[in-house]
């Protein structure tokens, strides 16, 4: 379902280029600090708060209760346990920049 | 966790550098992850998750309050998909 515009793949190589060129670290330094910023967000979700990037976005742990499934290939009931699931909330800006950038409507 | 509260945490781990370098530092990682998305790219990062942006095509909503028929224009949504290992991670925290 994802659209495919240039169909370019941003991995951390380009997060850490990114953050070469805006600061005089060295490029090992920078991919550091790509690392440490996605472990503080995953060590603060992993305590179940939320992190709320302003202009970007939420990132919160939402807790699932046991509920039944079925096994599509044999039709078989099977619980789900519960469990928690990581939701992420884009904010406002956000979706607006993306229906800029790709001509839709926000709204 | 905010943003401000970020900066604050890195700047600790940090101290040679500068507060302000480390807010320039996670601004650049953010912008750069929303021009890729704005841009219709995707944004993979192994382990923690990967943004995507979604199109959903023009439909005929209802203004709730109304009852109103009107139409919503084709637009185009940022959606996240967690890792694996952040999942994991989440679940044994």
């Amino acid at each position: 379902m994802g659209v495919a515009m240039t169909g370019k793949t941003v991995t951390r190589a380009q997060l850490s280029e990114a953050v070469y060129q805006e600061v005089g670290l060295s490029r090992n330094e920078s991919a550091e600090l790509v690392e440490s910023v996605l472990e503080e967000i995953a060590q603060s979700l992993s305590r179940d708060e939320v992190v709320k990037i302003s202009s970007f976005g939420s990132f919160l742990v939402r807790q699932k209760g046991e509920r039944i499934g079925r096994n599509p290939k044999t039709g078989e009931e099977v619980p789900i346990l519960p469990r928690k699931v990581l939701v992420f909330r884009p904010s406002h800006v956000l979706k607006n920049r993306i229906n800029e950038g790709l001509g839709g409507d926000a709204g | 966790m905010t943003k401000s509260e970020l900066i604050m945490r890195l700047a600790e781990a940090n101290p040679h550098l500068y507060q302000r370098d480390v807010e320039r530092i996670v601004s650049a990682i953010f912008d750069e992850i929303s021009d890729a998305l704005a841009s219709g790219d995707r944004v993979e990062l192994r382990g923690f998750g990967a943004f995507s942006v979604k199109k959903r095509d023009a439909r005929v909503g209802r203004n709730p309050r109304t009852g109103d028929s009107v139409p919503v224009q084709e637009k185009f949504v940022p959606f996240f998909k967690t890792g694996k290992q952040l999942r994991d991670r989440i679940n044994d925290g």
